[in-house]
């Protein structure tokens, strides 16, 4: 099976606090730790598992400048057989639609049997899967948390509510949005990603793959941010603002209160 | 200005809570709108929601058919491409069904997706103004979207207050001739229910709940030790299950449990809406956590910006002592 994964370099939450600029227009980006989006590592890594049990190759392709290699070289290392950085000047300001067309375009190139993004990227909404899969007419599921595959179709689980799982039947190709917790994402050491170092990536441009500037980028974008910002507070928690024994005791006195000693 | 609709999910005869929340948001995008409900389904459960959603939509648009007994989102996207006027707005409530259905619609109806909409703060000409949040909630975005031709927007479940005055009566209109024959190339098997667990969090009034912020699998003993002294359950936010800590039967949230406790302690909890949406009946909410900007004390009743990993250990002793004392 020729799987291709989309992903994406995104700040990392789990490694920053995202705070405002000064200017308070976009999150401060000095000094940001960046990493693979985690929903799109688990994508990479149910990939891999799933060529390891019926053959075929794994491409991690994502859309960017040349700061965004370092994540595909993240994930070569992790076991993926190639990178892409699909790179232009004229991409950037792209909307979810664009990154949609941009790669659908490069999907039907390939040799792709099977479409992996994650559910979502920490900025943003879940939807360039969606969308993909309706650009190049495949079928979709989004929140996959189990694939099996079958003779030229997938048995796939899609996480609903309750912790409950929705069983479907999905024909091949199609794409899948993958859910954080399908599986335990492989350790990659800095050891793994020197010996991926000189493996080529290739960048092929709007003009390289045909798009059409005018349908991508800002100029293409329906939908635009325009700032970020923290919204005024509703009514907020009391802060306990005094020494550790001092919160100890008060904690302790406001939760028995409440009836949290049983 | 377009006309506006509202995708209601509904599952056994019942109509989402989010029917009413979607009058509300369409209300924001056009205070004058009158919006049109629409379902799919078939039988009596069908029925029975068209009922209800008469109380809150002056139209309501029935499609029922035999394949749509189960909401599958391709079918329904199928369905929907087939009976929308172009240049409609769609409302969805962004959840499971939601993010299955509207990325792929907005493509086929070449209009624009505006996904997990909090705020709708209204239309300038085409321009739809709506509020976002990204990284898990910590900040927000304005963005504008281009409506021109036409958009199909996900709106954060619990986002808007539904309105207390509704029209009387509306009026159901069948559809169902003119959607013709749909073809699906996913098909619906089964639901598997989620397995119960060694301790039903459902069922304790005092939760230590922790997240992200335990930061290893041996640190929920930690945990554990403040539920025992307590006499509470341990339960936990999503990266923790993602992370094979604790069973999925612990977690709170949408795609975890609904839990109605008294105390809720988040331990190292950002606070990502998902999970504060399995926290239900108004507890007394307490959040720990070293980020003073954590979303979770927006919503919690009293706020302790410290390490978890030292606080909570002590907090532990305390409760102990207490407990000898108060026994003598």
């Amino acid at each position: 099976m020729e799987i291709l994964v989309c992903a994406r370099r995104v700040p990392d939450t789990s490694e920053n606090e995202i705070e405002l600029n000064s200017a308070g227009n976009d999150i401060e980006r000095d000094d940001l730790v960046y990493s693979i989006n985690e929903w799109d590592n688990y994508a990479v890594e149910e990939a891999l598992q799933i060529v390891a049990r019926v053959g075929g190759n794994v491409t991690v392709v994502t859309v960017g400048g040349e700061d965004d290699e370092e994540i595909l070289r993240r994930e070569m290392a992790m076991g993926a057989n190639h990178g892409v950085l699909i790179s232009d000047d004229a991409f950037r300001g792209s909307d979810g639609r664009g990154l949609a067309t941009i790669l659908a375009v490069f999907v039907r190139k390939g040799p792709y049997d099977l479409i992996l993004t994650g559910v979502q990227a920490e900025d943003g909404g879940a939807q360039v899967g969606g969308m993909l899969a309706a650009l190049l007419d495949y079928p979709f599921a989004s929140l996959v948390n189990s694939v099996e595959v079958l003779d030229g179709k997938l048995k796939v689980s899609r996480e609903i509510a309750g912790g409950n799982k929705e069983i479907n039947e999905i024909d091949l190709p199609c794409v899948l949005s993958i859910q954080t917790g399908i599986n335990e994402p492989r350790y990659v050491g800095m050891r793994g990603i020197r010996q991926v170092a000189s493996i080529p990536i290739p960048t092929p441009s709007a003009s390289d793959l045909g798009i059409d500037p005018a349908t991508v980028g800002q100029a293409a974008a329906k939908v635009k941010r325009v700032d970020y910002f923290v919204p005024a507070l509703g009514k907020g928690a009391e802060m306990l603002q005094g020494s550790r024994e001092e919160n100890i005791d008060k904690l302790l006195e406001l939760v028995a209160a409440k009836g949290g000693l049983k | 200005m377009a006309r506006i609709f509202a995708y209601i999910v509904h599952k056994v005869g019942v109509a989402d809570d989010s029917a009413t929340e979607l009058v509300a948001a369409a209300k924001k995008i056009d205070p004058a709108a009158s919006p049109t409900a629409i379902v799919t389904g078939c039988g009596a459960d069908l029925d029975a929601v068209c009922s209800t959603l008469r109380s809150s939509y002056s139209e309501v648009w029935k499609i029922a058919h035999e394949t749509l007994a189960y909401p599958n989102a391709e079918l329904i996207r199928k369905a929907l491409v087939k009976v929308l006027p172009q240049g409609s707005i769609l409302l969805v409530a962004h959840e499971h069904f939601g993010i299955d259905l509207a990325p792929g619609l907005s493509i086929k109806l070449n209009s624009t997706f505006v996904s997990d909409v909090l705020v709708i703060e209204g239309v300038d000409g085409v321009t739809l103004r709506v509020v976002r949040q990204e990284f898990g909630g910590q900040v927000s975005t304005h963005v504008r979207c281009d409506i021109s031709s036409g958009a199909v927007i996900t709106v954060r479940p619990g986002a808007f207050k539904p309105l207390e005055s509704a029209p009387a009566s509306g009026s159901v209109v069948d559809k169902s001739s003119e959607i013709g024959v749909l073809v699906a190339r996913r098909r619906y098997l089964e639901t598997v229910v989620a397995e119960a667990g060694d301790v039903d969090i459902t069922k304790h009034s005092v939760l230590v709940s922790i997240g992200r912020g335990i930061q290893e699998k041996d640190n929920v003993a930690i945990a554990q030790e403040l539920a025992d002294a307590l006499g509470a359950a341990v339960s936990c936010s999503r990266p923790v299950v993602d992370a094979k800590w604790l069973e999925k039967s612990r977690q709170v949230g949408t795609s975890g449990k609904t839990v109605k406790p008294k105390v809720y302690l988040a331990c190292g909890i950002s606070g990502a809406f998902q999970h504060l949406a399995g926290i239900k009946g108004n507890p007394f909410i307490v959040a720990i956590n070293k980020n003073p900007k954590a979303p979770i004390f927006q919503v919690a009743d009293v706020g302790i910006v410290d390490d978890l990993l030292e606080f909570l250990p002590e907090f532990t002793n305390k409760v102990r002592e207490m407990r000898t004392v108060s026994a003598k």
